[in-house]
């Protein structure tokens, strides 16, 4: 009798203790998940509030002529060298050499050289492998220019100018698919679109150009572009670097049909700059009047848009 | 005791003493109470205990959260369409594909050894291989090969290797049940004068595909599952859906929505397959054929 009484009380005390083991593990781990993820959202405000501040900060420095030629502070006085990654490839270079000013961020650094008061003899160029680039440490460059994006993890070691770059969308397809010489929106609608799942260029694909049939999604690009391979899609949404990658060297038998006009919140390509380099204020001095004047939508339109990678019509 | 309800002579129902009747009935409905009470007091204590933790906000924003749920919920529920679709056409291919397999594995006649051999091979590699893995080599991979002729949609092609996957283990579940069928079965059937033919489509098929019904809506079950493995082909079904709804706001509720859905098609399942059996089993006392 003894021993089944024990039972009967063991019975649910045991109940109690396994449901305070499930309530004691399950939510302390979620909750550490959920703080992780807060953190990650709150490192980006204040990066992107930081960016703001070297804004309104460059717009001061431009009232006192500390930009000029003589008082700026370089790696070699009265030169400006600037990095790139070799192979350095179209459409941001050409012929594999930054010294023509040919190419998009060839003619960018040259333009923005041009502002500082440099001539092109004054520019040298230096190979720096991209990997390397937004690594923490000295730099033996002024400023670095090969298409890096500006996120909040590399500016926590380097630092980064304004934006001269903003990441437009584009559909590639391959050279026979029924979508290759599309021009227009409604074109595109009509087309079965993929992207990858999580980008903004399934969101673009979704919200802008609203296609009939609903998109296919991939875990990667490189499962889109199997699909694409395979005739499966007509076209892919991808950023328009990545497009230009993808056709340039992934796939020769893929093209650029074209790209769409800028996003407002779209990601930037900036140049790089060693951690608290004081060059940074006079070169987005020199970004900024570059914007001002159109002359960097011009160079943006001469080498990543026109036959290359013409604007969707409406 | 007394003679108060005995059922007539010739009858088949057995005596019962209404006494003893009344006690089980007592007895039965306290058990019952008691069994209902402690798992009330059970569900109350760990409700409490979960919603007192301090993650608990946590977890039910990231988890639980009514908005992000009614806002997925029909969209879910439309790419769970899809699902439905693949599991429906996979489903009697597989049978088909896996009782051809399981009857060419046991042949015994050696005319049909290339047969048993491409039907062994079959099993060997596609109950090896990781269905997923399938579902790209076939989805992917053969629509590249640009062959006249050869559809290219990933929906179908995804649907063939979930049949090719699916047909090897429901092949093996078959010849289980066909080697569960006694020998002497066979021999009978064949002593009586049936060919090879009558003897499998009378005595041992019948038999053998009773005895692996529960494993094949096992299998069936996981199928359902499974077909959200084809959203690695590009279509978007409910997984996919769930995960571009939850990938814009790091909220998993989508995901829990998906989970909710799919139990929603599996559970009735899983009672079904219990029901099955119940009635199978009651059947095979009997001593009746179904």
């Amino acid at each position: 009798m003894t021993v089944l009484s024990t039972r009967r009380l063991l019975a649910p005390l045991a109940l109690v203790a396994a449901a305070a083991l499930v309530v004691g593990c399950a939510p302390q781990e979620s909750a550490s998940q959920s703080s992780a993820s807060s953190s990650a959202a709150q490192s980006a405000t204040t990066s992107s509030a930081a960016s703001s501040g070297e804004a309104s900060a460059s717009a001061s420095a431009a009232a006192v002529d500390e930009c000029s030629k003589e008082n700026l502070t370089l790696l070699t006085p009265g030169t400006l060298t600037i990095g790139t990654d070799s192979p350095a490839y179209p459409p941001y270079f050409e012929d594999d050499d930054p010294t023509n000013g040919k190419g998009f961020e060839s003619a960018v650094a040259y333009a923005v050289a041009q502002k500082l008061g440099f001539t092109p003899q004054e520019v040298t160029w230096v190979t720096v492998p991209f990997n390397k680039s937004y690594a923490p440490g000295a730099k033996d460059f002024d400023f670095d220019v090969n298409q890096i994006s500006i996120t909040p993890k590399r500016q926590k070691v380097v630092d980064f100018s304004d934006g001269y770059y903003t990441v437009n969308q584009a559909v590639v397809a391959l050279k026979d698919s029924p979508i290759a010489n599309a021009t227009t929106l409604p074109e595109l609608q009509a087309a079965k679109l993929g992207a990858q799942v999580g980008t903004t260029s399934l969101d673009f694909i979704n919200e802008v150009v609203k296609p009939a049939e609903q998109p296919y999604v991939y875990n990667d690009t490189n499962d889109a572009k199997s699909a694409l391979n395979a005739g499966q899609i007509d076209g892919i949404v991808v950023d328009l670097p990545t497009a230009y990658y993808i056709t340039a060297v992934e796939m020769p038998k893929a093209k650029i049909v074209g790209q769409f006009e800028a996003q407002a919140d779209g990601e930037q390509f900036g140049l790089l700059f060693a951690k608290g380099n004081p060059l940074v204020t006079c070169v987005n001095t020199a970004l900024a009047s570059l914007k001002d004047s159109g002359e960097l939508k011009t160079i943006q339109d001469q080498w990543l848009a026109g036959d290359t990678a013409p604007y969707f019509q409406q | 005791m007394t003679g108060v309800g005995a059922p007539a002579p010739g009858t088949a129902t057995p005596y019962r003493d209404p006494v003893r009747q009344g006690a089980l009935r007592r007895r039965g409905r306290r058990d019952a109470l008691v069994g209902m009470a402690s798992l009330l007091a059970f569900v109350v204590v760990v409700a409490a205990l979960v919603v007192r933790t301090p993650g608990w906000a946590t977890v039910q924003a990231t988890f639980f959260d009514g908005q992000q749920f009614v806002d997925s919920f029909p969209g879910l529920l439309k790419a769970f369409w899809l699902n439905v679709r693949i599991f429906l056409i996979a489903e009697p291919l597989i049978l088909v594909v896996g009782i051809l397999v399981a009857l060419a594995r046991t042949l015994k006649a050696p005319i049909f050894l290339p047969l048993r051999v491409i039907a062994t091979m079959y099993v060997d590699i596609f109950r090896g291989v990781p269905t997923i893995l399938v579902i790209f080599l076939l989805g992917f991979g053969v629509p590249a090969l640009n062959l006249q002729g050869v559809p290219t949609d990933p929906v179908l092609w995804g649907t063939t290797a979930l049949v090719l996957s699916y047909g090897a283990y429901v092949a093996e579940v078959f010849r289980a049940g066909i080697m569960s069928v006694h020998p002497s079965q066979r021999m009978a059937a064949r002593s009586l004068g049936l060919s090879g033919l009558q003897t499998n489509r009378y005595v041992v098929l019948p038999q053998a595909i009773r005895n692996v019904v529960p494993p094949l809506l096992n299998d069936f079950i996981s199928l359902q599952k499974d077909t959200a493995l084809v959203s690695v082909l590009g279509p978007v079904e409910v997984l996919r859906q769930a995960q571009i709804d939850a990938s814009s706001t790091f909220n998993y509720t989508p995901y829990v929505a998906a989970a909710l859905i799919f139990i929603a098609l599996t559970i009735p399942m899983t009672r079904f397959a219990d029901w099955v059996q119940a009635r199978m089993a009651r059947r095979q006392r009997a001593g009746g054929t179904a």
